[in-house]
C-alpha cells in the first residue's frame, strides 16, 4: 500500500486539457504553481471528486477513490479529502463554531460533541473568542483561519488549499502565512496547495510543481526551480532571464542573436542569466565581458534601493541595478544603454 | 410643466370616445339594451327578430344573467333600457326607488327537477332529493329560483343540504349536464333548452299547481333610459299575442 | 439646461408618477374604509355566514400554501438543477396558472378532476374520492393558482445559489440530502419564505377557480371572496364591505410583517 496521494489525471474541460501525474507523501506539502487558466483549481476539484476524470486513477492511502473509465468513483462526501477555498466559503448562515462543527456533524457526530471538538480547534487557532461570530463579522485573516479549522476538523487524509492567501491584504498575508505553515506542519495527511505566488509556495511547501496549460512543465525544490527554470513562466516567477536556443560549442543561438557562454554544450538548451549579472554602461565597455550589445531602456521598476531595468534590443533582458546607478547612468525609458554579460555568468543546461 | 398637459388632454379625449360608444347600434339603428334573467334567454332571443321586424329602427341587445346581479347593476346605474327579472321580490326595491317603472308580468314558470339522462339514480320527486349521498345543487338563496326551490321544499317538509348553491339557474343545470351533480332544481323552460343533455323529473302535482310556487317574470322600463319609447314598445310586445307565442314555445306559462 | 438640472427635473417627474401610482393603489382601499359601517362592524362580523367564511378561508388558504410549497419546492429544484430535456416546457407549465384566467383554471380542473373528469372519474370509481363541492376541492383550486408563486422565487434562489457552499459541504462529508437540508435550503430561505407568503395571499384571494370547481356551500366551500360576491349579489352590501375590509387588513398586516422576520438568517 502506498501512503499518501498518488494520482494520474486526464480531464478536458472546455479549452483546458489537464494531464497530470502527481504524488504527495503523507506529512508533505506540495505546491502547485501556474498562471491563470493553467488548470490548478480544476486539478483540486478533480481530486476532491467535484468533477469526474476522463481517464486516470486517484489513490489515497491505498484506497482507490476513482478510476476512469469504468472503475469506481467515490463521491466527495466519501473521500477523506477536505478543501480550503480561496475566499473561505464559510457558510454565511452559521456561526464560526457551527461552521467548524459542520463536517463532524455531517459525518455522524452528535451536536454537542461536534461543537466541543470545534471549540477546541478554534482555540488552537487562537479564535476561541470569535466562535459565535458570523462569517460576515470576521476579518479576512480570521475567516481564512476558520476555514482552515473547518477543513482540519474532519482530519482529512488529503488537505487541499486553493490559493488560501490570495484574498488577503499584504500584512495579513504575512502573518497568516506563518501560522498556516505552523498548522500545516501539525497535520498528518498529505497536503496540496495551489498558488500563483512563489513566495507562498516556497514558504509553505517542500516540493513545487509548475502547471502550465494543463501539463506539468517542471517540478522540484524551490532552489531547483530558481536555479534551473524550464519555462518563461517559471523564469518570471523567480525573476531571472531565460533564453531557449541551440548550442554549438561555446555559442548559443537564441533566435537570431547569439550568446557566448563558458560551458560547452550542443543541441537544444536553456540559458539563464540572473539580473544581477547583467551590467549596464553608458558607453561601450571594454574588458572581459564577451556578450556586449546596445539596446533601448524599455521599463524601470524600482524595488527598494534597487531597480529592475528592462532593456530591449536583440537580446531583451532584465537587469538589476542599484537606484544610484539608475541616476548615474541617466536611465530613462528610451535611452540607449550598453549591456554586458560575462560568459561565466550564463548558466546553460539541456532543454 | 409642459409635459403633463398633453397627457391629461389625451386621457380626457379617450374617455369621451369610450363614453360615446354606448348608445349606437349597428347599421344606424338605435340600440335597445335589455337586461333579463337567465331563464328568459331562449324565449326573448326568439322574440327579438319579430319585434325588430315591427320596429325596423331598433336593434335589441340582450344581457342575460342572474336577476339579483342584473338588478344590482341597474340600481347602480348600468345603461339598460328594459329590465326583466325572475321574481317580483328582486324588482320591488327598484320600483320603490323609482329606478324602474311600469312593471308588467310577461310569463310564469314552473319548477322541475333535472337529472342525468336515463335517471340512473331513480329520482322520483322532491322527497328523493333528501336522500343521503345524493349530490344536489340549488340556486343561491338570494336568487329567485333558489328562493322558490327552498319554498317548495319547505312546503313539502323536506330538508335538503345542497352540495353547492349556484349563482343562477343555468349554472345549476350545467352542474347536472356535466355530471358533477346528480340532481338540481331548475325551471321547466331551462330543462327544455338543454334538450337531451338532461332529463326532467316532474315535481309532485300539488307543488306544481301552486301559483305561489311558480316563478313570476315582471318586465319594466328603466327610468331615464335612452330608448324610452322603444322600451315601452318592447314591454307591450312581450305581452302581446305575438310575443307570448315565443314564451309559450319555450315552455313558459302565460302571465 | 445643464445636466444636474435635467436630472432634478427627471427625478421630480418620477416622484409625480410614483405619487400617481400610489394614489391609484390606495384609492380603492380608502374607498373601502370610507364605506365601512363602523358602527355595525360587530354585528356584521357576528353573522354566521361571515365567521364561517373567515374560518374556512384561513383553513383552505393555509392548506393550499402547504400543498403549493410541498409540490413547488421540489419542482423548482428540478428546474434549477436537473439536466432534463423538457425543462423549458415544464417551466412554462409551472407558470400557466399565472396567465390563465382563474375561471378558466376552474373549468380545466373540473374537466380533469371532476366526477366525470379525465382523472377524476377514476378517483371516484376506485377510491370514492370526489373533489368538487368539497373543502378539499377548494384547497386544490387554491393550490393550483398559488403554485407559480412558490416555484418562481424558489427556482431563482436555487439557480443563483453559490455552488461553492454546496461543494464545501460535500467535501466535508455531507451527502446530497444533508447538503440540501443544511446549506441550500437555509440559504434559499428568504426567497422561499417570500414565495410562500405570496402564495398564501393569492390562495386567500382566490375566487374564480374556487367557485367554478368547488362551488359554494356555507362552511364547506364558501370562502371569503365567494361570500363577498354573494353578499353583493343579494344586497347584503355591508357584510360584503366588512369582509373585504378584513381580508385587506389581514393581507396588509402580513405583508408589512414579512420583510423583517423572513430575512433574519442572513442578516449577520
Amino acid at each position: 500500500m502506498t501512503a499518501g496521494l498518488v494520482a494520474e489525471l486526464e480531464l478536458s474541460r472546455g479549452p483546458l486539457a489537464l494531464a497530470v501525474h502527481l504524488a504527495v507523501a503523507p506529512g508533505a506539502t506540495v505546491a502547485v504553481l501556474g498562471p491563470n487558466g493553467a488548470g490548478k483549481t480544476t486539478l483540486l476539484r478533480a481530486l476532491a471528486g467535484l468533477v469526474a476524470l476522463d481517464r486516470g486513477c486517484v489513490e489515497l492511502d491505498g484506497a482507490v477513490l476513482e478510476q476512469a473509465p469504468g472503475g469506481p468513483w467515490a463521491p466527495p462526501e466519501h473521500r477523506s479529502v477536505a478543501m480550503v477555498f480561496q475566499d473561505h466559503a464559510l457558510f454565511p448562515h452559521l456561526s464560526a463554531l457551527d461552521n467548524v462543527a459542520f463536517g463532524l456533524r455531517a459525518r455522524g457526530m452528535g451536536r454537542r460533541a461536534a461543537r466541543t471538538r470545534a471549540a477546541e480547534r478554534l482555540d488552537r487557532l487562537g479564535l476561541a473568542d470569535r466562535a459565535d461570530a458570523r462569517p460576515g463579522q470576521l476579518s479576512g485573516g480570521e475567516a481564512q483561519r476558520v476555514a482552515l479549522a473547518r477543513a482540519l476538523a474532519v482530519e482529512p487524509r488529503l488537505l487541499l488549499l486553493d490559493e488560501p492567501l490570495a484574498a488577503l491584504d499584504a500584512t495579513t498575508r504575512l502573518t497568516t502565512r506563518r501560522e498556516l505553515a505552523r498548522h500545516l506542519a501539525g497535520h498528518g495527511g498529505a497536503r496540496l496547495l495551489v498558488t500563483h505566488d512563489p513566495l507562498d509556495a516556497m514558504a509553505l511547501a517542500d516540493h513545487l510543481v509548475v502547471l502550465e496549460a494543463g501539463r506539468i512543465v517542471q517540478e522540484g525544490s524551490s532552489a531547483e526551480l530558481a536555479g534551473r527554470p524550464r519555462s518563461a513562466y517559471v523564469a518570471d516567477l523567480v525573476g531571472v532571464n531565460l533564453f531557449r536556443g541551440r548550442a554549438d560549442g561555446d555559442r548559443v543561438d537564441v533566435g537570431g542573436a547569439g550568446l557566448v557562454v563558458s560551458a560547452r554544450a550542443s543541441g537544444d538548451v536553456l540559458a539563464v542569466v540572473h539580473p544581477r549579472a547583467v551590467v549596464l554602461h553608458r558607453v561601450r565597455p571594454d574588458g572581459s565581458p564577451r556578450n556586449v550589445w546596445r539596446g533601448p531602456v524599455e521599463e524601470i521598476e524600482p524595488a527598494g534601493d534597487r531597480a529592475r531595468v528592462r532593456v530591449g534590443g536583440p537580446r531583451p533582458m532584465v537587469a538589476e541595478v542599484t537606484a544610484a546607478a539608475v541616476a548615474d547612468l541617466g536611465l530613462v525609458p528610451g535611452a540607449e544603454v550598453w549591456v554586458a554579460v560575462k560568459a561565466t555568468e550564463i548558466d546553460v543546461y539541456p532543454a | 410643466m409642459t409635459r403633463r398637459r398633453p397627457t391629461a388632454a389625451a386621457l380626457a379625449a379617450a374617455i369621451g370616445v369610450v363614453g360615446a360608444c354606448g348608445g349606437a347600434g349597428t347599421g344606424g339603428r338605435a340600440a335597445l339594451d335589455v337586461f333579463a334573467a337567465a331563464s328568459l334567454t331562449e324565449a326573448l332571443t326568439a322574440l327579438a327578430p319579430s319585434f325588430e321586424a315591427v320596429h325596423p329602427g331598433v336593434e335589441v341587445r340582450f344581457t342575460f344573467g342572474s336577476s339579483s346581479a342584473l338588478a344590482r347593476q341597474v340600481a347602480d346605474g348600468a345603461p339598460a333600457d328594459v329590465l326583466a327579472t325572475a321574481d317580483e321580490a328582486t324588482m320591488a326595491p327598484l320600483i320603490a326607488d323609482g329606478r324602474v317603472h311600469d312593471p308588467a308580468i310577461v310569463a310564469r314558470n314552473r319548477l322541475t327537477i333535472a337529472v342525468v339522462p336515463g335517471n340512473p339514480l331513480g329520482v322520483a320527486g322532491l322527497a328523493d332529493l333528501a336522500r343521503p349521498g345524493l349530490t344536489v345543487v340549488l340556486c343561491a338563496p338570494e336568487a329567485p329560483c333558489g328562493r322558490l326551490a327552498r319554498a317548495a321544499l319547505g312546503a313539502a317538509g323536506i330538508t335538503v343540504r345542497p352540495a353547492s348553491s349556484e349563482e343562477n339557474v343555468k349554472a345549476v343545470l350545467s352542474r347536472v349536464t356535466l355530471g358533477e351533480a346528480d340532481a338540481g332544481v331548475v325551471y321547466v323552460t331551462d330543462l327544455r333548452a338543454v334538450g337531451g343533455r338532461a332529463e326532467a323529473v316532474a315535481i309532485d302535482a300539488a307543488v306544481a299547481a301552486d301559483p305561489a310556487l311558480q316563478a313570476v317574470y315582471p318586465m319594466a322600463e328603466v327610468a331615464g333610459a335612452d330608448q324610452a319609447t322603444a322600451a315601452r314598445a318592447f314591454v307591450a310586445f312581450s305581452r302581446s299575442a305575438a310575443g307570448q307565442r315565443s314564451f309559450g314555445a319555450a315552455g313558459f306559462l302565460p302571465p | 439646461m445643464s445636466h444636474p438640472e435635467r436630472r432634478r427635473r427627471a427625478s421630480r417627474l418620477a416622484l409625480v408618477a410614483g405619487a400617481l401610482a400610489a394614489s391609484f393603489l390606495a384609492l380603492p382601499l380608502v374607498g373601502l374604509l370610507w364605506r365601512t359601517p363602523w358602527s355595525g362592524l360587530g354585528h356584521s362580523l357576528g353573522q354566521p355566514g361571515v365567521a364561517g367564511a373567515l374560518r374556512l378561508s384561513l383553513v383552505t388558504s393555509l392548506s393550499a400554501t402547504a400543498v403549493a410549497v410541498a409540490l413547488g419546492v421540489p419542482l423548482a429544484w428540478v428546474l434549477a438543477r436537473a439536466d432534463l430535456p423538457g425543462r423549458r416546457v415544464i417551466r412554462a407549465l409551472a407558470l400557466v396558472p399565472l396567465v390563465l384566467p382563474p375561471v378558466v383554471g376552474g373549468v380545466a380542473l373540473l374537466l380533469a378532476l371532476g366526477r366525470r373528469g379525465l382523472v377524476g372519474q377514476w378517483l371516484d370509481q376506485w377510491l370514492g374520492i370526489r373533489l368538487p363541492f368539497t373543502t378539499t376541492g377548494a384547497v386544490v383550486a387554491q393550490a393550483f393558482v398559488a403554485l407559480p408563486f412558490v416555484v418562481l422565487p424558489a427556482e431563482g434562489a436555487f439557480g443563483s445559489a453559490d455552488r461553492r457552499f454546496e461543494d464545501a459541504a460535500r467535501t466535508l462529508g455531507a451527502g446530497g440530502w444533508t447538503v440540501f437540508r443544511r446549506v441550500t435550503l437555509p440559504l434559499a430561505w428568504p426567497a422561499l419564505a417570500a414565495g410562500a407568503v405570496l402564495a398564501w395571499a393569492r390562495a386567500l384571494g382566490e375566487f374564480g377557480a374556487t367557485i367554478t370547481f368547488a362551488g359554494s356551500a356555507p362552511g364547506r366551500t364558501t370562502t371569503v371572496p365567494v361570500e363577498v360576491y354573494l353578499g353583493l349579489e343579494s344586497g347584503r352590501f355591508e357584510d360584503a364591505v366588512v369582509l373585504s375590509l378584513v381580508l385587506v387588513a389581514v393581507s396588509v398586516t402580513v405583508l408589512l410583517v414579512r420583510r423583517d422576520s423572513w430575512l433574519g438568517p442572513l442578516r449577520a
